[in-house]
């Protein structure tokens, strides 16, 4: 090799050797980092942990959740890590998460909803957490708790009823009687809105459109009853079925006392225009109280049960959505995850609970009810009195076709509610591509 | 370690080994063992990581298109063919209204925003006072993120406490316009939105041309009797064609890839009524609680297909003129 000597080029050699080695060992970390975090937990996972996903994001939700974690170390030693994720968020990337790291025991929803992780394996069944304390939970707890195989893989926390929320004082005032049936809530509505109210305080803009649904659930359930619902959801019924055409048909009599500028505005924003008692109801969950700050207009404010369409049907289904928690597939430190489970199906993590997020109710029947507000009192016996419970329709369907079909479809109906055959016809030409199997 | 003095290497080249053919001697090697290895690595690594990176996802794309998966185990991608693109273009309800979207963005960006960043950019070279002032005001939203942007102009949107509706209601005017909400009216807004900023990028790519612009030119112009219109159509914006170029580029792209400023005003769940895109659908698809991989990866073809035309336009038209 006598060209080694060659030229004083070569004198450069060691550095350019450093330069490319360096560039080698970026591009080895690059590659590695991605790989390097997603088996990092597995060999050094600590045993007085449990890593805990939430989606409550919100300030009170979040601090009843860091209620909850403390008072589970206090009890058995171990350390809650909790990552907290927005909302919207954590439901949108569920499914990478799920693939990915998940955290050991993460918030999630019943139903359907909850169902279909189970069947995709992407968390563990819980029987033996269930063995522990299934004796707090009703049987049709039990069943929301259930995978289509039979087993458990939900441990629920809370539930909370949807129904039409008003201020007693408004009604006083102005001597607003409790609509029972249809024809007396559109005539209410009417007079509210000759009364210079917004009559159903509405706000389904940006993230919010989710929340026309629990119009749409109740319109649908009281129109049809419970089983006709649930096969609706679940892709089982046509979408242009009449009995369908017959939901929108009476949606579209409520429409013109919507509160104008809907589709902009946030449930939040909506829920202060009625505590502002510029609106006359709303249609909405008890969530509603998180939005209260003040304790005398939590006092004044009341629900009624969505009104009777049919007779046949009355109105025996309500709309509760049961919150809760899952344990993901490969939990780093599963004895204590399920450890962290139990307590939290116990009757001592619903007051914890509850007594930091007064607008849920205790799912456990064992959990102390003494310190409910009137509305909270309100709320358990809507939801004991009920024949069906239903869930809320992007739990009890394909999450997927309703937030890329079914919302985008009933939104824009709502913008001009003419043509509800043809975007029924919209919604129904999508269903056989969520649900074939 | 070659010994024959046949080829007449270069000192400090390798020698090439003679060949027994009447063959003139290939043209030797000016590259060393060492620069060989680090030509390898330099032009590998980069190129790998392009593989690896760009075209192993494109074209995984591109066969995930042809199946239907849903992302979660690799034994249930099937292939189903083109159905993912029949049912697209015949039975997609957001789609042709995605399209039509797209094609807005571009031609409303393409002549209010950048003519009007040119105009700008043109009027502050002109050494007014407080110019600086004025640049920086109306550059200022490139600063911030598209995504922030959005934050911003939600406020000024908002139905009930907006900027906008509150000045309507204050100028005595009882119309309640639901600027977000409206499927009629909420593209245009989020185009002014996003206009707001593309006005300040173009205005500096366009002045940063006008600084290395000959003055003499303009002299010549203005001795030749030219006015301020004439100056600027005739000779200003021919002689900054490079500028134009980029201008062009930067409009097309920024376009095409319209996404996040309407997730945010959207109030990011993907495509609402009136904002569909088709960056916005793809999203829809793939993310999300119950993904539609196939589908969503169909959808992101045809995005690359658009894309890949406007692009492949441009190209073939710039080079050709560079050819001449």
């Amino acid at each position: 090799m006598t060209q080694q000597s060659r030229n004083p080029l070569a004198a450069r050699d060691p550095g350019r050797r450093r330069v490319v080695g360096g560039l080698f060992g970026l591009g080895a970390a690059a590659l590695a980092a991605p790989v390097l975090t997603a088996c990092g937990g597995g060999a050094g996972a600590d045993p007085k942990t449990v890593t805990f996903g939430s989606n409550g994001a919100d300030a009170t939700p979040k601090s009843a959740y860091a209620a909850l974690t403390k008072g589970f170390g206090q009890d058995s030693g171990l350390t809650v890590k909790t990552n907290t994720v927005d909302h919207d968020t954590f439901q949108k990337s569920i499914s990478t998460y799920l693939q990915g790291t998940p955290d050991d025991v993460f918030t999630w929803f019943a139903g359907y909803r909850m169902q279909y992780f189970a069947k995709k394996k992407l968390c563990t069944p819980l029987d033996d957490v269930w063995d522990k304390i299934g004796a707090g939970f009703s049987d049709a707890t039990k069943q929301l708790s259930r995978g289509e195989d039979g087993k458990y893989y939900f441990v629920p926390l809370y539930n909370y009823p949807w129904a039409v929320f008003y201020r007693k004082s408004v009604f006083k005032e102005r001597g607003y009687q409790v609509p029972q049936k249809w024809s007396e809530f559109v005539a209410l509505a009417k007079r509210m809105k000759r009364d210079g109210l917004s009559p159903i305080a509405s706000g389904y803009g940006g993230g919010d459109s989710w929340s026309i649904l629990g119009a749409f659930d109740y319109l649908n359930l009281r129109t049809n009853g419970y089983d006709f619902h649930m096969s609706l959801m679940r892709g089982k019924v046509s979408w242009t079925d009449p009995r369908a055409v017959a939901t929108l048909d009476h949606w579209r009599e409520l429409t013109p006392y919507y509160q104008q500028g809907a589709g902009g505005r946030s449930w939040q924003d909506a829920a202060q225009s009625l505590l502002d008692k510029k609106s006359g109801m709303a249609v909405i969950g008890l969530f509603l109280g998180q939005q209260i700050t003040d304790e005398a207009i939590r006092a004044d404010i009341d629900f009624f049960p969505f009104p009777e369409i049919d007779a046949a049907h009355g109105q025996d289904a309500v709309e509760a959505p049961t919150d809760g928690f899952m344990l993901s597939r490969r939990p780093k430190n599963a004895d204590g995850a399920k450890k962290f489970l139990e307590f939290l199906g116990g009757a001592h993590a619903e007051e914890l609970y509850m007594g930091v997020d007064p607008s849920n109710l205790a799912v456990n029947e064992q959990a102390d009810t003494g310190s409910y507000n009137a509305l909270q009192k309100k709320s358990a016996q809507l939801i004991a009195s009920a024949k069906h419970i239903s869930q809320f329709a992007d739990r009890d369907s394909d999450p997927g076709f309703i937030s890329t079909v079914v919302l985008p479809g009933l939104t824009q109906w709502l913008g001009h509610p003419d043509d509800g055959t043809g975007t029924l016809k919209k919604i129904e030409s999508q269903r056989s591509r969520f649900f074939t199997a | 370690m070659s010994t024959t003095p046949v080829t007449p290497a270069a000192p400090g080249t390798p020698g090439v080994p003679q060949r027994p053919r009447t063959r003139p001697p290939r043209r030797p090697r000016r590259l060393g063992p060492g620069d060989r290895l680090f030509l390898t690595v330099a032009i590998g690594i980069p190129l790998a990581a392009l593989l690896f990176f760009v075209w192993l996802p494109a074209l995984a794309s591109l066969g995930l298109s042809f199946t239907t998966w849903d992302g979660i185990d690799l034994a249930d991608i099937h292939w189903i063919g083109l159905d993912n693109y029949q049912q697209i273009f015949t039975n997609y309800p957001p789609f042709w209204p995605a399209v039509r979207h797209n094609v807005i963005w571009l031609l409303f960006t393409a002549l209010l925003p950048t003519p009007f960043g040119i105009f700008l950019a043109y009027q502050l070279d002109r050494k007014i006072r407080f110019t600086r002032i004025y640049q920086t005001a109306i550059f200022l939203p490139m600063v911030l993120s598209l995504a922030v942007v959005g934050f911003i102009w939600e406020i000024i949107y908002n139905p009930d406490t907006g900027l906008l509706n509150g000045l309507l209601s204050a100028a005595g005017s009882s119309h309640h316009i639901d600027w977000l909400g409206n499927a009629d009216l909420n593209l245009w807004a989020v185009l002014v939105a996003s206009g707001w900023r593309h006005t300040g990028y173009i205005m500096i790519l366009y002045l940063a041309g006008l600084k290395g612009f000959d003055p003499a030119l303009k002299e010549a112009a203005a001795l030749d009797g030219a006015n301020g219109r004439q100056t600027f159509l005739r000779v200003v914006f021919p002689a900054m064609k490079p500028v134009n170029i980029i201008i062009l580029v930067v409009t097309v792209m920024e376009s095409l890839r319209a996404f996040d400023i309407v997730y945010v005003l959207g109030g990011g769940v993907g495509s609402k009524p009136g904002m569909e895109l088709l960056s916005l659908l793809i999203t829809d698809n793939i993310i999300g609680e119950s993904s539609h991989i196939g589908y969503g990866s169909a959808l992101a073809v045809v995005l690359l297909l658009v894309s890949l035309a406007a692009i492949g336009t441009f190209l073939v038209q710039t080079f050709r003129k560079e050819d001449r």
